[in-house]
């Protein structure tokens, strides 16, 4: 019996992978158009945030107008790839991120809508986006979290380039694969300089940083003391209050909010962006009016202790006010050159 | 009763069913799937962006990493699972029946939740070989796992031929014993080396930069796809490597079944003053992979003040989580069955490369085929996205090469002449399949569902990307919980995924023919 031939195993084995292929680059038109017009009291939301915190609230959302909710939660930048990938087929109607850079990612491919002016004013102009496709619902500032028995205040640095000197070596937690971090630092190529930026990576990665995976395990190790400081989100050293069931200020985590418009205290949002195919549903856009309404707002405030965008709403006990923040003057906008960036990090050698 | 005789037959190079062919062809192209969308987003980056990702010096770092990790972890676990698996069924090991069960149920652990044990219980537990021994610990049973298998099943005839002539102990068991067996390490060592390259859990956790790490960065610190899955295209090349390297290793031609009577028991070598120390040894390396992650959930139920909503909501994942394995591991099942069928009873150029053809997606991380799915699901099969059918089929892309070496072994076991006699006593081919190779076949089908079954539950990547909206399995609850570090509400579903996933586990120990009763004497040597 002759051996099956060889040509025949390959070609069979293409010829499978061409059917699947060429039914992937299948020219099925998207029903972009068929968005509905009218309420349905139906929306389909991406949540890049955390289930236990939006569910509660979608629950309020959905009590107080009737529209129900399909919420699909995921990892943002997860998501954002997610987005992208089903393009305009796509089943979601809003797309709620943790962080601007998702959403930048996702206007960059024409998948958002513009949303309306009177919703885009809610809050104030550097908190969205510049073309309007996508609206800051929350805003979150970054802070050092210290041990209070390991750095006395009058050491706290001044600015965040201090960190590379020596004085800090081997003492400073830092989570650079986190979303918030590389947003920090296309913040300080904004606001300084390539080289500057780059220079205060290469001091930072050669001053024996503490690499943690996230903002939690450093926030979590310099409470415990091993290690004595790291760069954070603020409302970490609440998250950590909060699980282990005791007021914030007992923890041995401080916070302190770099001064005098100090890159080290950029602050970043969390926002919403409406997909194309939803842009008339009159029911996404109540959402996002709610998402912008002082009921919403109170409940981050309450529950994340992240700020409130909108004015009028109180930040949680014990923060500074936004406004009070010496926040440094960058427009978000421009923080939408990751790439860079990330080559920065990269070269760094803070990851490898 | 005379002896059973071990028959030994030269495999006929006969050319495939077509059906059978086009079966195994169409349940290859679903492995396939995410190799597509590969190959169209990386045309799409253009030439010089490959370049431009793929040339440097990280990559170069990234794949001696991930390669050395593999080796490292792979040599660890053909060491710890041939050694324990040669205790349990060859030795007069006090317990063996517990130490069999000890062994195998690591596949249960998933790595996130052992490797976050070790991170929390241990200070500074992260780099290269913290990470290695985490993965080391959780995979050795898919080597431990065939190996005793095949030691308990392995006819004594060829042993006592070489002791008869004259060799001791130790050479029979490196020249003839080892052997026999070194199919079940091959292909258990290949499936840990492809696990390795795949695993996020362990490594991004324990912190060791490996391509899949690598793969999630871009996507993660980058939100940049392209270069994420241009990436990924170097693990299918390794992965190619590796299956390469382990279709040289394996020996063809000629099979060994036996035919008629119940096989006898091995032959048992006496431990004597080894006994304690051996015993000792093994009840170490179960404190550590399971006694750990143990220790650990306990730790976050009692710290937090964190809870879950309640008992429904882990119950409902906890349903979500099976309904959605069954199904996966059905699909995967059917899928595999023909791809097996025709290893075993096709063996040739078209069986072959098929079957490779399964393993080339097997190392990518499950994100890449959770995109690769959506993808397809968006364009090609719109009506089942979201669905838990796409879901289903993505399980079948990740765990294919499970099945298929599963079916592929059992059919490789029940000798072809039965088939042949009832073919030429007029039963039509369906009907043999249906009477005679699917009886046959079935226990290894059983442990090949019962692997993919418990793999499914532990997939997380995949499976947040592609279920229905609004459904939580056990491991994206799990997922939900540790993002907001809420230990003690995500402790209740961590243990309920693991008990549930050590049922099947349980059942592929049963499956090795170490827990059934043998007689306690044996036949003892040495």
């Amino acid at each position: 019996m002759p051996i099956f031939p060889r040509r025949a195993a390959l070609a069979i084995a293409m010829s499978s992978m061409l059917v699947l292929g060429i039914a992937g680059c299948g020219d099925e038109e998207p029903d972009a158009g068929s968005a509905a017009q009218t309420s349905d009291k139906k929306i389909t939301v991406y949540s890049g945030r955390s289930e236990s915190l939006v569910k509660p609230l979608l629950e309020m959302f959905t009590k107080q107008t009737g529209i129900s909710v399909e919420a699909r939660y995921g990892d943002t930048a997860q998501m954002a790839a997610q987005l992208v990938e089903e393009g305009n087929r796509s089943p979601a109607d809003v797309f709620f991120a943790q962080d601007a850079g998702a959403l930048g990612a996702v206007t960059k491919q024409g998948l958002f809508a513009v949303l309306p002016a009177d919703t885009l004013n809610k809050v104030p102009g550097v908190y969205r986006a510049a073309g309007g496709e996508w609206v800051g619902v929350t805003g979150r500032s970054r802070v050092l979290v210290y041990n209070s028995d390991l750095v006395p205040s009058e050491q706290l640095p001044k600015s965040v380039f201090e960190l590379t000197e020596p004085a800090w070596k081997g003492k400073v937690g830092v989570a650079p694969t986190n979303g918030s971090f590389q947003a920090f630092v296309t913040a300080l190529r904004v606001q300084h300089s390539d080289a500057r930026a780059e220079q205060f990576l290469t001091g930072l990665g050669a001053n024996d940083p503490q690499i943690r995976a996230g903002n939690a395990a450093i926030v979590s190790d310099v409470n415990s003391g091993k290690i004595p400081a790291g760069l954070v989100n603020h409302y970490y050293v609440y998250e950590l209050a909060d699980e282990k069931g005791v007021s914030p200020d007992t923890l041995k985590a401080r916070l302190h909010f770099f001064p005098n418009g100090d890159t080290g205290a950029l602050v970043n949002t969390a926002g919403v962006g409406v997909l194309k195919g939803a842009a008339d549903d009159p029911d996404v856009r109540v959402f996002v009016d709610y998402l912008l309404g002082t009921e919403a707002q109170t409940y981050f405030a309450d529950k994340t202790f992240e700020y409130p965008l909108v004015s009028g709403v109180a930040a949680a006990p014990g923060l500074p006010a936004l406004a009070s923040l010496a926040a440094p003057k960058i427009d978000l906008n421009d923080l939408d050159t990751l790439a860079a960036t990330v080559a920065m990090i990269k070269k760094s050698g803070l990851v490898t | 009763m005379s002896a059973p005789r071990a028959v030994t037959y030269q495999v006929r190079r006969s050319a495939p069913r077509p059906a059978l062919l086009a079966a195994a062809a169409a349940a290859v192209g679903v492995a396939l799937i995410p190799l597509v969308y590969l190959a169209v987003r990386t045309a799409e980056a253009g030439w010089s962006r490959i370049a431009a990702e793929l040339f440097t010096v990280r990559v170069a770092e990234l794949a001696g990493r991930s390669l050395a990790l593999a080796a490292v972890v792979t040599a660890g676990c053909v060491v710890l699972g041939v050694g324990s698996a040669f205790l349990v069924t060859r030795t007069d090991l006090p317990a063996r029946r517990l130490f069999a069960v000890l062994a195998a149920l690591p596949l249960a652990v998933p790595t996130y939740i052992a490797s976050f044990a070790w991170v929390s219980t241990v200070d500074g537990f992260e780099g290269f070989w913290p990470a290695a021994a985490v993965l080391v610990l959780c995979s050795y049973p898919y080597v431990f796992l065939p190996v005793a298998a095949a030691l308990a099943g392995a006819d004594p005839a060829q042993e006592e031929a070489s002791r008869s002539l004259g060799r001791g102990a130790w050479k029979t068991f490196t020249g003839v014993t080892l052997r026999q067996v070194r199919p079940a390490v091959a292909a258990g060592a290949l499936l840990v080396a492809l696990y390795v390259l795949s695993d996020f859990g362990a490594i991004s956790i324990v912190r060791v930069e490996t391509f899949t790490r690598a793969i999630f960065t871009s996507l993660n610190l980058g939100f940049d796809r392209t270069g994420a899955l241009v990436l990924a295209t170097v693990l299918v090349a390794l992965t190619a490597l590796l299956v390469t390297g382990e279709s040289l290793s394996r020996r063809r031609g000629a099979r060994y079944a036996r035919v008629g009577g119940a096989g006898r028991p091995p032959t048992t070598i006496r431990l004597r003053a080894m006994r304690w120390p051996a015993s000792g040894a093994l009840s170490v390396v179960g404190a550590l992979a399971l006694g750990v992650p143990g220790f650990s959930l306990m730790r976050w139920l009692a710290d937090g003040v964190s809870r879950p909503g309640s008992l429904v909501e882990v119950a409902i994942a906890a349903g979500n989580s099976l309904w959605v394995s069954l199904a996966g591991a059905t699909l995967t099942l059917l899928l595999a069955l023909p791809v097996g069928l025709l290893t075993a009873r096709a063996p040739g150029v078209a069986a072959t490369v098929l079957d490779r053809l399964a393993y080339l997606s097997h190392a990518l991380p499950g994100l890449v085929i959770g995109l690769s799915l959506v993808f397809f699901g968006i364009n090609v099969a719109y009506p089942l996205y979201q669905t838990q059918w796409l879901l289903a089929l993505a399980y079948a892309a990740l765990f294919l090469p499970l099945a298929v070496a599963a079916v592929a072994a059992a059919a490789t076991q029940a000798p072809p002449v039965l088939e042949e006699v009832a073919r030429s006593l007029g039963r039509r081919p369906l009907t043999v399949f249906r009477t005679v190779t699917l009886p046959l076949t079935l226990p290894g089908i059983g442990a090949g569902a019962a692997l993919v079954f418990l793999t499914c539950m532990k997939e997380l990547p995949a499976t947040l990307l592609l279920r229905p909206t609004g459904m939580d399995t056990l491991a994206t609850t799990l997922w939900t919980h540790t993002s907001v570090a809420a230990y003690a509400a995500a402790a209740p579903h961590a243990a309920v995924l693991v008990l549930l996933a050590a049922v099947p586990t349980w059942l592929l120990a049963t499956r090795t023919g170490v827990l059934a009763g043998r007689d306690p004497a044996g036949r003892e040597i040495g």
